[in-house]
């Protein structure tokens, strides 16, 4: 293209960017995203929903009731919540010390980075396959027991009839797994943060546990929020790293999900299911959004 | 640093005050404690990655035995070939390529254009887009899967690679309109004013001008879409049957396969996120942090 500026283009080109249009653009631009969507997450939705109070005739809590009477489901939902609750303190504990030792610079840094993402891109059921090699009664973890000499035989980590250490790998797998997802967030928070808030600190005297309850961590708010409510969630959907584990020895709700629409072929009662995910992921995104609301400064949510 | 040794000639009379190196000491302290803690991080985030990759390159002989040695003494692909080999991973492995591609296309298409008005106009409801989007990712896949495959059965897609292609495009989604919104405007906007006073119309300018410009910052986002499908395990298992995908295949023949063959397709799994997380180091804190905010 040349680029003499000879003649003035012709006017009707020159137009400013906001010229009036029949179809508005950007009305175009989302319309092919927001049908796509609402085809594809409204409709089964709505679907699944509907699903889950039909009956044989009409309107029913059949299968709400076969969902409760199963014992497994009670397993599931308490595994669910436990799991939650013991995975994310640990994971945001350790990420926010891990983006510390980061933003400490030490040398090899970048290489710290990488390695420590890397979970990031692994799926919960790698991650489960990843431990399992670990954790199998012929295993590493056996294996270098048995080295070191602590133990003769090596236990069983992911025998059934013991519940504990089955509940902790699954601890391990999905802290090992996740923590790379807070870790990234709560960076890239730390890395808007000025440092004249922290050196102004320093210069008062405040001793480092000061600086980071007072200083870092208050101001990393809208990060850990984001953090918190996205790896809640996630947490709830956890599945395919128990299956991996321990079989179906430690049900998870998604498992349970997956277990009545895939093997027992009853799409009703999986979609009850679903729907109780749906249902806690909601409520808890809610209580995060309450508790963790800024007092009255005017940033905007997002 | 240096030491300060006793000058011998001139200054041998005169009393040096002594140097107080404890603030060295401290700061030296801190930084092996610093460089201790990071390496103690990484063995914990590397070593299992480490010993997967060990328990898929060993021989059945070795996997067997125990205790197992925990360094590469014999490497074999006995292991991984015996997992490639086995019915229906080929397969698998194929399609789980070909719908990633196909997802990263359509996410795209249909993506890039919403992320570009996000970018580029004010109108209004685009916060209310912007919201709704961001509460799509608040639902559970689980939710979605089932129903789908309901609606699929009668639409006559279940079990084809459309069926989870158009999932994992709908999951993909939302982070590629908030992804490719924040490339977009990272491109100023005056370059594509510009072009359009030269003379370029509003699709050329777009052409020549923003698309080159915000070329990397879309791969790394089509290299995310194709990472999230590679990994969905869940839909995938739900809407196929025979066609599976890498995961769905390894997921649903966990309970009949030996110990091998799941330490052989965890790695199978796990390799492309190495690369990924190589590829995308860069891009990660501006994709996740920038994009959530």
């Amino acid at each position: 293209m040349s680029t003499d500026v000879g003649p003035p283009p012709a006017p009707v080109r020159a137009e400013p960017l906001r010229a009036p249009r029949r179809v508005p653009v950007p009305l175009l631009l989302l319309l092919p995203s927001a049908v796509f969507m609402a085809l594809l997450f409204g409709w089964p939705l709505l679907s699944g929903i509907m699903e889950a109070f039909r009956g044989p005739d009409g309107f029913t809590t059949a299968n709400w009731e076969r969902m409760a009477g199963e014992p497994r489901f009670w397993e599931a939902v308490r595994n669910t919540l436990l799991l939650t609750a013991v995975v994310i303190p640990i994971q945001f504990t350790f990420a926010v010390a891990m983006a510390l030792l980061l933003q400490a610079k030490p040398r090899g840094a970048g290489f710290y980075f990488y390695v420590w993402a890397v979970p990031l891109a692994i799926s919960d059921l790698a991650a489960g396959l990843v431990w399992l090699a670990i954790f199998t009664d012929l295993g590493y973890l056996n294996s270098a027991l048995v080295d070191i000499g602590i133990v003769e035989r090596g236990a069983q980590w992911l025998n059934y009839q013991n519940p504990t250490s089955l509940f902790l790998t699954v601890v391990v797998a999905e802290v090992w797994r996740a923590t790379s997802l807070v870790l990234i967030i709560v960076v890239a928070g730390m890395q808007v943060i000025p440092k004249d808030y922290d050196e102004a600190a320093q210069v008062f005297g405040a001793t480092f546990w000061k600086r980071l309850w007072h200083v870092t961590l208050p101001l990393l708010r809208p990060s850990l929020q984001v953090a918190l409510i996205l790896r809640t969630i996630l947490a709830f959907e956890a599945f395919a790293v128990a299956q991996a584990l321990t079989g179906r020895n430690f049900p998870l709700l998604v498992g349970e999900t997956y277990e009545w629409s895939v093997n027992l072929q009853n799409p009703a009662v999986a979609s009850a299911v679903a729907l109780v995910v749906l249902g806690m992921s909601m409520v808890v995104a809610v209580i995060y959004l309450r508790a963790l609301r800024q007092p009255d400064s005017v940033r905007s949510g997002r | 640093m240096s030491t300060v040794a006793p000058a011998p000639l001139l200054l041998s009379d005169v009393e040096l005050p002594p140097v107080d190196r404890a603030p060295l000491r401290r700061l030296r302290r801190r930084r092996a404690m610093l460089q201790a803690a990071c390496i103690l991080v990484t063995l914990f985030m590397g070593f299992p990655v480490y010993l997967i990759a060990l328990a898929a390159f060993s021989s059945r002989q070795t996997l067997n035995a125990f205790p197992k040695s925990l360094l590469p003494t014999e490497v074999s692909t006995e292991t991984i070939s015996a997992f490639l080999s086995s019915t229906g991973v080929l397969p698998a492995f194929l399609n789980s390529i070909m719908i990633g591609l196909a997802t990263l296309v359509l996410a795209l298409l249909i993506g890039a254009p919403a992320g570009y008005a996000i970018a580029r106009f004010v109108f209004r409801g685009r916060d209310t887009y912007q919201l709704a989007m961001l509460l799509t990712r608040a639902l559970p896949i689980v939710v979605l899967a089932v129903p789908l495959a309901q609606l699929f059965l009668t639409a006559g897609l279940y079990d084809t690679i459309l069926a989870v292609t158009l999932v994992h495009a709908a999951l993909a989604l939302p982070t590629t309109i908030l992804i490719t919104a924040s490339v977009f405007v990272s491109v100023p906007r005056d370059l594509e004013e510009a072009a359009q006073l030269f003379g370029c119309t509003r699709a050329q300018a777009f052409r020549r001008i923003v698309v080159p410009m915000a070329l990397p910052g879309i791969a790394a986002s089509a290299i995310f879409t194709f990472v999230l499908s590679w990994n969905e395990v869940l839909a995938a298992a739900v809407l196929t049957l025979n066609n599976r995908t890498l995961p769905a295949q390894v997921l649903t023949s966990l309970s009949d396969s030996p110990l091998a063959f799941r330490f052989a397709g965890g790695f199978a799994l796990v390799l492309p996120a190495l690369l990924f997380i190589l590829l995308m180091r860069r891009y990660l804190l501006n994709m996740w942090g920038s994009t959530l905010r």
